[in-house]
């Protein structure tokens, strides 16, 4: 049971305050926060003991989310619910920061009103919910500069009229209660986030994919969603459809309202999407990528005569030549005490720094298409450099997103509501793999 | 904000909540009654406003009524005046024909903490278990367990604990799962809610209706139910068979623990449900929380150190993401360890490797530490690493690295002649003390397969007026005179050196002494020195106790799925309802000898309770008194007695009959009389004072008073208590009159 759940800003300023069953006073919050700043590191561990009180906390969007309890609860259930709190708060407010919070504190406050009652959990439903929720939210300001570096997210940029602008899936399911102007509007996510680790002889020694189909839905009502996957789709090693080229998953798992009569023959999923994010299915895929990983690494290290060490990069994008990856930054640990980078890049919208913080060179290219590759020398002067520095230059780390792309190839081959939405409803897939953890080792 | 000071803020809102004008104007109204709100949630005192917002209250608007309510609940303890004064128009909410406002209603008067609530919410709970709509049945019964906490010391209300129990029955899931809540909480003195076979089934059926969190919940209280028999067992778990492939953890992780504890005589049983829940248990590590990700990692750990082999081939899922926090990749690396075998040494070792030059010097040498745990087992290549690692020559990877050699030559004497060939030179860049205590310990034990030890011992000693510290010093010590016994003609001079400037220079008294005793120990002779300083070179059998030999599951598995796997200390464990529960058992005896006491002192027959009072262990003044100082008083009750007992002695005596044992009491004729009594009854020790206070004579209908302090708490054996020493009393003064 949980006795107390705050929301404290990264300064410990206090955003919400809940006290569901008395035992503890507001001083919980004070002994928390202290335990937090004073540990070193960015980051704490997530169990912290006070006194006869444990803390839990979650941190997202930039802010603590913390529950307390004085039993020994299950740990996953209490960070469950903090999950499942960050995205009910995403859900009504639209998006999850400092601001929106603070903003909508009132309406969070009602919600954890209905969601948890004397630090028992109630309900976390967003369909039940929203019967309860009186208080309208106030989303943020309509323009932004931040926002605009959104926008190419999901490839806006390519295809303008096939596109959502990436605002349109942040706002708060409840806005525009009442006016007929709400965009009655459905967004069918796949995301797969990758791990791989590449062999320095370019041998792929891991590659585990771990995919979710989420559904965001506007719509007030609708009654069900049939979602078609790929025909030739297999799970589990040992069945196998079609031939050679099916798409194959691991294990999967679905959200308790999927209904899965046509799953085993047609492989077609039906929901009622209630308002709200959720995660309709999971899956994974193990050690045995479908496609060849999306980047190359090829690198050699020289030592130049005196104490300067060559880095010469050469990677290259395997993805089919329509898409393309974004945002991709490479991070490359050099030797310590490593200074002046000298570097060569192929294109003035590359960029390349080197952190001596963390000792590392960090190259970024915003926009990466596929079956180029691009070249890059860097040069550094290392005080007393000698052959085993060479060692230091360590696995490259890189992040980047693939939009319009999923690695497993799983596809949504169609997307059905069930009674057809009168006029304006719209709907959208949308794809994209996110770089979980990309090591390539030197 | 500006910044006000709270006396301005308060000051401020309650002109804003007082103006007409501003009541008037719905919105403007509701925003500065969410500045209160926000007022409050940082922490000022807006108590002072308790009564603008009470006005505030009676409004239709729903918004306005639930930030009130919010206000209401976190001050009513501290104005609980001003609190009833709002209780009327939440008793008439308590019976809108809106069901959404009558629980709201129900739901905010019975959070009110206030001492005298009970008499008020009595009523609309009874009403509310009643009400035809679900939600308002939800918060009723929660509200039962609320009622229980205001007045913790009142007898459990037996009609409200049957009306529960016959909500199990009801038709909405919430309702259920709220009743074995409340129940659980209001017989907490009697062990929890009880679930019998009827209960147990009951749930077990209706388990698919219920949400997430109440799965994960119900199964946890069916780990209290204790099947009959295999057949029963098995029944029961072939129908949560599915529940431990839920893709939602916590169902997954109560489904586990439940498997585990009920098959605790089956090792094959729990070894396959551990077996079944390996996947969704791998899915929780490679979750996109990292939270979770923590808590899934811990659980493996656990797992694996009962069974080694169940994550072996999926050794690739701990290797350490790029930007994975660095608590994770510690759980990880312990993880890695813990799993690695012939298959799988060799690709882990180069990820181990991969990590040693990470930015964060404690992450690397923590990987440096994990290559040398696995170096046990697989010493050959771990010190191929190891030793390569050195030629980096940065001071805190050779200093983990040193260390590292020093716990495996210890362990496993095999690799000695590798690590003395490899620690020659890296002197240079050792810093830290532990570093450098550990190549110290080497050169003393392994020096004579170590060329260069004397000059790097020299260079030690030559700098020693600039060695701040004083483990160091002693290390260096003990390695010069081991050394001095291996390679004496190299040795000896700077020895000399080292005590000479240890006894006579060194102010650290530790080091002094030490430097005393080695010179001491050597005018003895070499033979003595020999005997004391070349202990054995190392201890390969602790290898075996390091490489701990497989927990049973059963040592664990009442701690899965707690925060305790996640690292939290454990708390002082909820005494009162172990203690209860234990009591039973050996209360028994005490049971027979007060009955048998109750004969011979003739009692009424009113007196005739099954108290169950002992005098177990003795209590020293001193332990009484510190008790009596920590505790505070319980319990204060008048016995109505006129005057202190005739007899002190005659007391003294019943009062042990009946298994109370009397500390100390004043003399007859001194005023104010007074005695200390204490005894032990269900699991709790109770400690008593009687007071006759003639000074304040001016209401001497008092008489006697007796006032209770109790450790740890227990309403039920004070009442007993009471009635035990009231009917002594009663005895004593007939006797004497």
């Amino acid at each position: 049971m949980i006795s107390q759940v705050f929301i404290l800003t990264s300064k410990g300023d206090h955003l919400i305050f809940k006290d569901f069953r008395g035992e503890a006073g507001v001083d919980a919050i004070n002994a928390f926060y202290e335990s937090v700043t004073a540990l070193s590191g960015d980051q704490p561990p997530v169990v912290m003991t006070h006194k006869d009180m444990h803390f839990i906390h979650v941190r997202q969007g930039g802010l603590y989310w913390v529950a307390s309890t004085k039993t020994s609860a299950s740990p996953f259930t209490i960070i469950e619910f903090l999950n499942r709190l960050t995205a009910l708060t995403k859900d009504y407010c639209g998006t999850l920061c400092e601001k929106s919070v603070r903003a909508n504190f009132a309406l969070i406050y009602e919600l954890l009103d209905e969601m948890v009652d004397y630090g028992y959990i109630q309900t976390t439903s967003t369909d039940i919910l929203k019967n309860f929720i009186q208080t309208e939210a106030e989303s943020s300001k309509p323009f932004s500069l931040f926002d605009l570096s959104n926008v190419g997210l999901f490839g806006a940029d390519t295809q303008q009229s096939k596109v959502a602008p990436s605002a349109a899936a942040t706002r708060p399911i409840m806005a525009n209660r009442g006016e007929q102007g709400g965009k009655n509007e459905i967004f069918v996510d796949v995301i797969e986030r990758l791990a791989m680790v590449i062999g320095s002889n370019g041998i792929i020694m891991k590659a585990d994919i771990e995919g979710e189909i989420r559904v965001k839905c506007y719509l007030p009502n609708c009654s069900e969603m049939r979602i078609g996957l790929n025909e030739g789709l297999s799970i589990g090693k040992s069945q196998l459809r079609g031939y050679g080229s099916a798409v194959r998953v691991d294990e999967c798992s679905f959200h308790q309202a999927v209904k899965l009569d046509e799953f085993d023959t047609y492989r077609i999923i039906k929901v009622c999407p209630s308002q709200g994010e959720q995660v309709i299915m999971q899956y994974q895929v193990c050690d045995d990528l479908p496609c060849p990983p999306p980047f190359r690494l090829f690198t050699s290290v020289e030592r130049d005569s005196g104490n300067r060490l060559l880095l010469y990069l050469k990677l290259r994008c395997d993805l089919p030549p329509k898409s393309a990856a974004i945002n991709v930054s490479i991070s490359v640990p050099v030797p310590k005490g490593a200074i002046s980078l000298s570097q060569e890049l192929s294109s003035p919208d590359q960029r390349a720094e080197l952190q001596p913080k963390n000792k590392a060179v960090l190259w970024e290219i915003p926009r990466f298409p596929g079956g180029s590759q691009l070249l890059a020398l860097f040069k550094m002067e290392v005080p007393g450099l000698s052959s085993a520095s060479l060692l230091e230059v360590g696995p490259v780390g890189m992040c980047f997103e693939l939009p319009k792309h999923t690695c497993t190839g799983l596809q949504i081959r169609f997307l059905r509501l069930t009674p057809t939405q009168p006029g304006s409803s719209q709907r959208w897939v949308r794809y994209v793999t996110h770089s979980d953890s990309y090591t390539i080792r030197v | 904000m500006p910044y006000l000071s709270t006396e301005e803020t308060v000051k401020e809102l309650k002109r804003a909540l007082s103006n007409p004008n501003i009541q008037s104007d719905r919105l403007r109204y509701r925003n500065y009654i969410m500045r209160v709100i926000r007022s409050m949630t940082q922490g000022l005192d807006v108590s002072a406003l308790f009564m603008d917002m009470v006005k505030a209250s009676a409004t239709v608007d729903i918004v306005q009524k639930k930030l009130v309510y919010l206000y209401m609940c976190t001050y009513a303890s501290l104005k609980p005046d001003l609190a009833l004064l709002a209780i009327n128009t939440l008793r008439k909410d308590c019976a809108d024909p809106n069901p959404m406002v009558r629980g709201l209603a129900l739901r905010n008067m019975c959070n009110f903490r206030m001492p005298g609530m009970t008499e008020y919410i009595h009523q609309p709970i009874l009403t509310g278990l009643k009400d035809k709509a679900s939600y308002v049945r939800r918060v009723a019964v929660l509200g039962c367990a609320k009622m229980q906490s205001l007045q913790p010391n009142a007898e459990i209300d037996a009609t409200i604990v049957n009306e529960l129990y016959g909500l199990l029955r009801d038709p909405d899931p919430v309702v259920m799962v709220n009743c074995l809540r409340a129940l659980e909480e209001i017989l907490k003195h009697e062990g929890g809610v009880v679930i019998n076979k009827p209960i147990a089934h009951h749930l077990l059926n209706r388990l698919k209706e219920l949400d997430s969190w109440a799965q994960g919940e119900v199964l946890t209280f069916l780990l209290r139910y204790k099947p009959r028999g295999e057949d029963e067992l098995f029944d029961m778990l072939s129908l949560l068979d599915g529940l431990l492939h839920s893709s939602h953890a916590p169902v997954m992780a109560a489904t586990l623990r439940l498997f585990l504890q009920l098959a605790a005589p089956h090792p094959a049983v729990q070894a396959d449900a551990l077996e079944q829940a390996r996947g969704p248990l791998l899915a929780t590590c490679g979750s996109q929380s990292r939270e979770l990700r923590f808590a899934g990692l811990c659980h493996v750990q656990q797992v694996l150190r009962s069974q080694p082999a169940q994550f072996g081939v999926h050794y690739k899922r701990f290797f350490c993401g790029y930007s994975e926090p660095a608590y994770i990749k510690f759980r990880k690396m312990e993880i890695l360890v813990e799993l690695v075998n012939d298959e799988n040494v060799g690709l882990v070792l180069e990820e181990l490797r991969g990590y040693c030059t990470d930015v964060s010097p404690e992450l690397a040498q923590a990987a440096i530490a994990a290559i040398g745990r696995i170096g046990r087992t697989y010493s050959e290549k771990c010190l191929d690493i190891l030793t390569g690692l050195l030629g980096l020559k940065q001071e805190h990877i050779t200093s983990a690295v040193v260390q590292t050699f020093r716990d495996l030559v210890w362990l496993c004497p095999q690799s000695t002649a590798t690590v003395c060939q490899a620690v020659e030179g890296c002197e240079e860049s050792l810093q830290d003390s532990e570093g450098k205590q550990a190549l110290l310990w080497l050169l003393g034990m392994h020096g004579g397969q170590i060329s260069n030890a004397p000059y790097v011992l020299e260079s030690h000693i030559d700098g020693l007026k600039t060695e701040m510290s004083s483990v160091v010093k002693l290390e260096l010590l003990t390695a010069a005179v081991r050394l001095f016994l291996l390679r004496p003609a190299e040795t000896q001079d700077m020895l000399g050196r080292l005590l000479h400037y240890c006894i006579e220079e060194e102010s650290d008294m530790n080091v002094h002494d030490r430097a005393l005793f080695c010179y001491r120990l050597l005018e003895c002779g070499l033979e003595e020195t020999r005997r004391v300083f070349q202990g054995p070179k190392s201890d390969p059998c602790m290898g075996v106790l390091t490489g701990c030999p497989q927990e049973p599951i059963n040592s664990w598995a009442s701690k899965f799925n707690t925060l305790w796997l996640l690292g939290a200390s454990e708390v002082v464990p909820a005494s009162s309802d172990t203690a209860a529960s234990d009591q039973p058992a050996h209360s028994s005896q005490g049971d027979a000898l007060a009955e048998a006491v109750d004969e011979q002192l003739s009692i009424p027959e009113e007196g005739q309770q099954s108290p169950d009072l002992s005098l177990g262990a003795p209590l020293s003044h001193e332990a009484f008194e510190r008790h009596w100082l920590e505790l505070c008083v319980t319990h204060r009750e008048a016995l109505g007695f006129q005057g202190p007992p005739s007899a002190s002695e005659s007391l003294q005596a019943a009062l042990q009959l009946v298994k109370i044992q009397t500390l100390a009491f004043s003399r007859e004729s001194t005023t104010p009389w007074k005695a200390y009594l204490y005894t032990h009854g269900s699991g709790t020790l109770i400690l008593a004072e009687l007071l006759q206070d003639e000074s304040e004579a001016g209401n001497s209908s008092t008489g006697l008073v007796v006032s209770l302090k109790q450790l740890p708490e227990n309403k039920m054996a004070i009442q007993e208590f009471v009635s035990v020493l009231r009917t002594v009393l009663q005895t004593l003064t007939k006797d004497g009159s």
